[in-house]
């Protein structure tokens, strides 16, 4: 898809010969497509860094986006991708920036009346749908980067390990569990109980959406690895709902202790341990 | 060759792997364990694996090995302070220790031994009052 270096020539020549016009007119389309969420001052400075970095490019001669010499050009389209891409706009309304250069230059080649304006306008459409998914694809490794930094944050926040009485610790479990966040929970917990020395510990999975055969593969796991290393585990937080898809699934949970809330997993923890509770006495009953 | 350090703590012996175990560390030891666990007339063994990095099929083998030795002397066996990354480690490769007993830290394997010994004690009481065996030479 590389302009050939006339081609490439006359682009330079009509970009430059029409300067002020094509700036103008560029960042009016934009401006259009963008509902007026970016100001007219900073798309006009970003279209006219395009317009630089494009006519740079295609005074030097033939011009191919991959090429050695385009890599300033495709910067600058990578620059304005991953802008757009983290101020939250869609794919479309960044691609347009791009496209609206195609308009302009419509435009131009009609009022020069010249005999190679159609050839001319293919050549040039060509380079810029080039130059449009070159962009959306920054676009879309952006996004994904984003995703995955978030990811990588949820991660974090989501897996305490809080001290429920001396020797008893429980892991409130919220969200989906796939295999990365098992992980994590498993090791933290098993560190937790190493830490504090607890023998017992409580998984609370009332925040977990659903129970599937693989989350009750990673459960089981840290719960044989606990008590590999000494400590019991009770399962507890398990919905109505939950324990009928357990059972239609056919999951076996064996000898691990299942509560239905937190609040009888502690008392039951409690019971084994030997701590009794009781209430005192009101006083105005007395 | 190196040997494994076997203590003795009141009713207990107290057994703490520091280094890597190979088979002769490993038949020696288990030699060792069960003379000591004779002439010491100790009821129970705590074996501390806080130092071991790595737990394989041969060590997890060891491990059974000795709970069954000392279970035929009559001596509860507790293996105490596996790390994390070694339980992970075991759980992956579906490993298990089996008929053997674990806590989380020697304080703990030693409490565990007492409220076992004392619990038996409750049962033999309830039973026949000959019911009890030992295994002494």
């Amino acid at each position: 898809m590389a302009l050939s270096a006339e081609e490439s020539g006359r682009l330079a020549g009509l970009l430059t010969s029409h300067d002020d016009q094509v700036t103008q007119r560029w960042t009016e389309i934009v401006t259009g497509s963008l509902r007026g969420r970016l100001s007219q001052a900073e798309l006009r400075r970003q279209v006219q860094e395009l317009h630089r970095a494009i006519v740079t490019v295609s005074e030097q001669g033939d011009l191919d986006l991959e090429s050695e010499r385009a890599a300033e050009l495709r910067a600058v389209l990578a620059e304005l991708s991953q802008g757009r891409a983290r101020q939250g706009f869609s794919a479309t309304e960044t691609a347009v920036s791009v496209f609206a250069l195609k308009e302009v230059l419509l435009e131009l080649l009609d009022a020069e009346q010249n005999p190679t304006a159609l050839r001319d306008y293919v050549a040039f459409s060509s380079l810029i749908d080039e130059m449009g998914l070159f962009t959306f694809e920054s676009f879309v490794r952006t996004r994904e980067s984003l995703i995955a930094d978030q990811a990588e944050q949820l991660l974090e926040l989501s897996t305490p390990v809080v001290k429920l009485w001396e020797g008893v610790v429980a892991v409130p479990l919220v969200g989906t569990l796939d295999s990365a966040r098992a992980q994590v929970v498993m090791e933290r917990l098993l560190q937790t109980l190493v830490d504090t020395g607890s023998p017992y510990a409580i998984i609370d999975i009332t925040g977990v959406p659903a129970v599937d055969t693989q989350v009750a593969q990673h459960i089981l796991k840290t719960v044989v690895a606990a008590r590999l290393m000494g400590a019991d585990c009770i399962i507890s937080g398990i919905r109505p709902q939950i324990a009928q898809t357990i059972v239609a699934l056919g999951i076996e949970f064996g000898d691990i202790a299942t509560k239905a809330s937190l609040a009888d997993a502690l008392r039951h923890v409690l019971r084994l341990t030997g701590v009794e509770t009781s209430r005192r006495a009101s006083r105005r009953e007395a | 060759m190196e040997r494994v350090p076997i203590l003795k703590i009141g009713d207990i012996l107290l057994v703490s792997i520091q280094v890597d175990m190979s088979d002769q560390t490993a038949v020696q030891l288990q030699e060792d364990l069960a003379e000591r666990i004779v002439a010491t007339g100790c009821h129970g063994v705590v074996i501390d694996i806080t130092a071991l990095d790595i737990v394989d099929s041969f060590v997890g083998r060891m491990l059974s090995t000795i709970a069954s030795i000392s279970k035929v002397l009559d001596a509860e066996t507790v293996v105490v302070g596996m790390r994390p990354a070694v339980a992970i480690t075991l759980v992956e490769l579906g490993l298990s220790l089996h008929g053997i007993r674990t806590a989380l830290n020697v304080e703990r394997g030693m409490e565990l031994i007492a409220s076992a010994r004392a619990d038996e004690y409750a049962e033999n009481l309830d039973a026949e009052p000959d019911a009890e065996t030992t295994a002494s030479p």
